[in-house]
């Protein structure tokens, strides 16, 4: 192993430095190229009546309305709720429903002013609590909950809210299609995470075979989830207007449409009532889970899925009843964002467990170490552990460079600017749930040239995460060849094969599996002299004319048993394992919040690429921090208040900690070198771990974030409803 | 016609005074390195340098750029600096790394010629108007401070 474990420099990476990466909206405008745009619903609810058109000349434009669609209505994902433009019932603000390509921007500006959809409104609903249209159901069950609370004497509950949080990539939604070729083949480029998802889409939309549906990635500005399913709707969009116009359309976002029209993460409520013995054993959890899903199904179905099997924590409980439920509002549809239901979940437990500690008094650490899952033992789904376990060391590593365990946690202190510490401990399953990528079956095709060069075929997208440097190592060490051998092919649908979406943090331990495989194979193939350079081996074989393409299939580990109906069994192949400890200074005066210092130790299983597994994991903590102070995501009649940059705030350097990364190794036998995924696991504890830092500095029980001043202050004033200073500013 | 100085050579455009610097140097004059994040000057993905200061191009009007010196990721000089976002892995999705490297540049040339103290306090304060969303800003804090301790051996 001489790349994977030593840095690889990103193939892209020159290109991103210096200002050459293409993105999409850097694709120079072809010469009859239109630009296109949406028109959108003022209101969450109503029938849609009609669209006027006003004073102007509509010879000038194409509009694209919802019988204009050749294949179905459908915005194509998983359930067939929602249309690509709205024909009837309006049901959430900024719905589409109708389409504008024009020549310039003007007349582009020109002609949605000039369309008024009339809109009979209808009542909306906005609370996910009393809405009665669910989404989807899921249950867990284990052992015997009602008769340990029956005879319990130690019960705690405790109710926790997250939320919303935008995904906030820094480049927009963005789309370019090309009108149908003479034989009808459809080909759109753009900003995107999964290219065989948006080809399914327009499949759909065009009532084609996927040869005739060509979705090209161009360079991705970030996605963080964001771009998992909305850019099929833009593709969508984009290729209508191209096939009505026959011009090439461009749809590029403005940060203000991008901020309004697209999901971002689920709100949660989460309920706990847990029966605890007088040593902190957990004896029975009972736990009711409940997102706001938005005006359609979207996502939310598999969002629920791994909040549900997630909202336990990482702890070992014998009884423990779940019940999880996502429910429709007229919201925009709320999406895939970075740890994809287990942020919420996460937040909800360890809050729950810090609650436990501090009613039995005893330390934040005792409680987590008494009840945490180790080998050996059965999650909530009654899967069994059976290795690749860091839970342990990832929480002696943390304490042995923090002292956590010595820090007297809720120790009652004086000034006006008040620090706290406060630990997290959490996991997150890698890859799809259950019997997921048993279905989807993803493929990685590796072939030879006649230099003895390897080209890596694979759908998974290189959004900044460092797929191309990955693949690049994994694939060097598993040839025997040197990373200058190795061409990661850029994702074309027409030039990769699915390898299922780039999400879930499957695409270095699912997808790096089967290119490890499929390399593996071809090295065999080629064999020779090792002493040899692989290129000159690789190109003798191939020039000989051998075999020169492996193509690899997804298999699960063997023994792994999914029952989805129990929702029972092995969630995941493996899991990732962390623990966060933060340390925060609270200002009574403003209620701001500063985060000192954050530590985060995480079980990776096998660093294929330290540097950018620190930069995975510094980030995606910094976006937990984030969403635990900083970032307010809120709707007023089902529209985002924060529609621009100036009032969707997120972290800047002077926001930002200086955050030690600890990685621990715990190597899973079914990964790549032993890998397993990373993306998501450092979104889940930031929030609680910073919550409880709070908690600790001010003495208040933080159950809500973001925990804005404006929520501080109300939690302190109801712990210190004397307080006169504050009392005399109300 | 505004004429200004780009990347070190002199150049005439013919642009609406208000138009943005931004669009022009995107759309008229075809560098597309310099992006656009939200079009109000919050995430300096559009930075640029002129007349020796970093600036939000997407705020910047045509009529304040005539007669001005404007350099872009395109121009040379920041090999240093790029070399230092690819070896710290200052550099991910890479759509902020534009503005990134020319806040970056700014900042350096403004320390070197007032002798301000380069550490991570004023990295992080001369990057506070260039938002990231992959890194957590550690990795390219890092880029420049190594950035800084080698510029000149470039």
């Amino acid at each position: 192993m001489r790349h994977v474990g030593n840095r690889v420099a990103r193939p892209e990476g020159p290109a991103k430095v210096e200002g050459r990466a293409v993105y999409v909206d850097d694709i120079p405008r072809a010469k009859d190229e239109w630009v296109g745009g949406t028109l959108r619903s003022p209101v969450a609810h109503g029938k849609l009546r009609c669209i006027e058109r006003g004073d102007f000349d509509f010879s000038r434009v194409v509009v694209v309305t919802a019988e204009d669609i050749p294949g179905d209505n459908v915005q194509a994902l998983i359930v067939d709720d929602q249309p690509i433009l709205c024909a009837d019932t309006v049901r959430h603000v900024e719905e589409p429903i109708a389409l504008v390509a024009a020549p310039d921007q003007g007349t582009l500006c020109a002609a949605l002013d000039a369309l008024e959809p009339r809109i009979d409104p209808l009542e909306p609903v906005f609370d996910a609590e009393r809405s009665q249209d669910v989404q989807s159901e899921i249950s867990i069950d284990k052992g015997d909950v009602d008769a340990t609370f029956e005879g319990a004497t130690r019960i705690v509950e405790g109710e926790y809210h997250t939320d919303s949080q935008e995904q906030l990539y820094i480049e927009t939604q963005g789309m370019i299609a090309d009108p149908p070729t003479a034989d009808g083949t459809i080909t759109v480029r753009g900003s995107l995470q999964c290219p065989h998802y948006v080809q399914k889409a327009l499949r759909r939309a065009f009532a084609v075979p996927p040869e005739k549906a060509r979705v090209v990635q161009c360079e991705t500005g970030g996605g963080f989830g964001g771009k998992e399913d909305y850019p099929s709707v833009v593709a969508c969009h984009a290729a209508l207007l191209a096939h009505a116009s026959g011009h090439r359309v461009r749809m590029v976002y403005d940060r203000n449409e991008d901020l309004l029209a697209t999901p971002k993460r689920h709100p949660s409520r989460v309920r706990h009532r847990t029966v605890v013995a007088d040593d902190g054993t957990l004896l029975a959890m009972d736990i009711d889970v409940l997102l706001d899903g938005g005006a359609y199904t979207t996502l939310s179905p598999v969002v629920l899925s791994r909040g549900v099997i997630h909202a336990a924590g990482a702890y070992r409980c014998d009884n423990i009843r779940i019940r999880g439920r996502v429910v429709g509002t007229n919201h925009v549809p709320y999406g895939a964002f970075r740890g994809f239901g287990a942020p919420q979940v996460c937040f909800a437990i360890e809050r729950q467990m810090d609650r436990i500690a501090a009613s039995l008094g005893i330390h934040p650490v005792v409680i987590r170490q008494r009840n945490m899952l180790r080998l050996g033992d059965r999650t909530a789904t009654s899967q069994l552990l059976k290795e690749s376990v860091g839970s342990e060391e990832v929480l002696r590593r943390i304490l042995a460079h923090t002292g956590f365990d010595r820090h007297e946690w809720r120790k009652e202190r004086s000034g006006n600017k008040r620090r706290g510490v406060g630990l997290s401990f959490f996991y997150h399953g890698a890859g799809f749930t259950g019997s997921g990528e048993e279905m989807l079956k993803g493929k990685v095709t590796v072939e030879l040239d006649d230099d003895g060069c390897a080209l890596v075929r694979a759908g998974s997208t290189e959004i900044g995460q460092g797929k191309n440097a990955m693949f690049t190592a994994i694939a060097a060490d598993a040839l025997g060849a040197e990373p200058d051998a190795i061409t990661i092919v850029d994702p074309d649908t027409a030039a990769v094969p699915d390898s299922g979406p780039t999400v879930a943090s499957r695409t270095c331990m699912i997808v790096g599996g089967c290119l490890d495989k499929a390399c593996r194979t071809l090295a065999d193939r080629v064999g020779g002299d090792p002493n040899t350079p692989f290129r000159e081996r690789a190109s003798a074989f191939v020039r000989g004319g051998g075999d020169a393409v492996a193509t690899e299939t997804y298999g699960s580990p063997p023994g792994l048993q999914w029952d989805q109906n129990a929702y029972r069994g092995d969630a995941y192949p493996v899991f990732g394992w962390a623990a966060d400890v933060a340390e925060v200074e609270v200002d009574l005066t403003t209620f701001d919040v500063e985060i000192v210092r954050f530590v985060t130790c995480v079980d990776v299983g096998h660093a294929i690429q330290p540097q950018i597994v620190e930069g995975q994991i510094e980030g995606g903590t910094l976006q937990s921090i984030g969403w635990s102070h900083i970032e307010v995501m809120t709707a007023e009649n089902g529209r985002f208040r924060q529609d621009r940059l100036a009032t969707c705030i997120i972290p800047t350097s002077l926001d930002t900690p200086p955050i030690d990364v600890l990685l621990v190794e715990e190597p899973f036998s079914n990964g790549p070198f032993g890998a397993k995924g990373v993306g998501e696991l450092p979104m889940d504890g930031g929030a609680p771990a910073i919550a409880s830092a709070i908690e600790d500095a001010i003495g208040v029980h933080v159950t809500h974030v973001p925990a804005t001043p404006e929520r501080l202050l109300e939690a302190w004033l109801e712990a210190h409803p004397d307080d006169a200073f504050f009392e005399a500013k109300r | 016609m505004i004429q200004f100085r780009l990347n070190g050579e002199a150049v005439s455009v013919d642009a609406h005074p208000m138009a943005r610097l931004l669009s022009v140097l995107r759309r008229d004059l075809r560098l597309t390195g310099t992006k656009e994040g939200c079009g109000e000057g919050e995430c300096g993905a559009c930075s640029v340098v002129v007349d020796g200061k970093v600036v939000n191009s997407c705020l910047i009007p045509m009529s304040q750029i005539d007669g001005t010196e404007v350099l872009t990721i395109e121009g040379s000089g920041h090999a240093n600096i790029q070399d230092h976002f690819l070896a710290e892995g200052g550099t991910q999705c890479g759509i902020c790394t534009p503005g990134m490297i020319m806040a970056t540049r700014a900042f350096l040339e403004d320390a070197e010629a007032t002798g301000a103290a380069i550490d991570e306090d004023s990295v992080r304060a001369a990057l506070a108007g260039n938002l990231c969303r992959c890194t957590g800003y550690g990795k390219i804090v890092a880029a420049v401070l190594a950035a800084a301790r080698t510029e000149g051996d470039a």
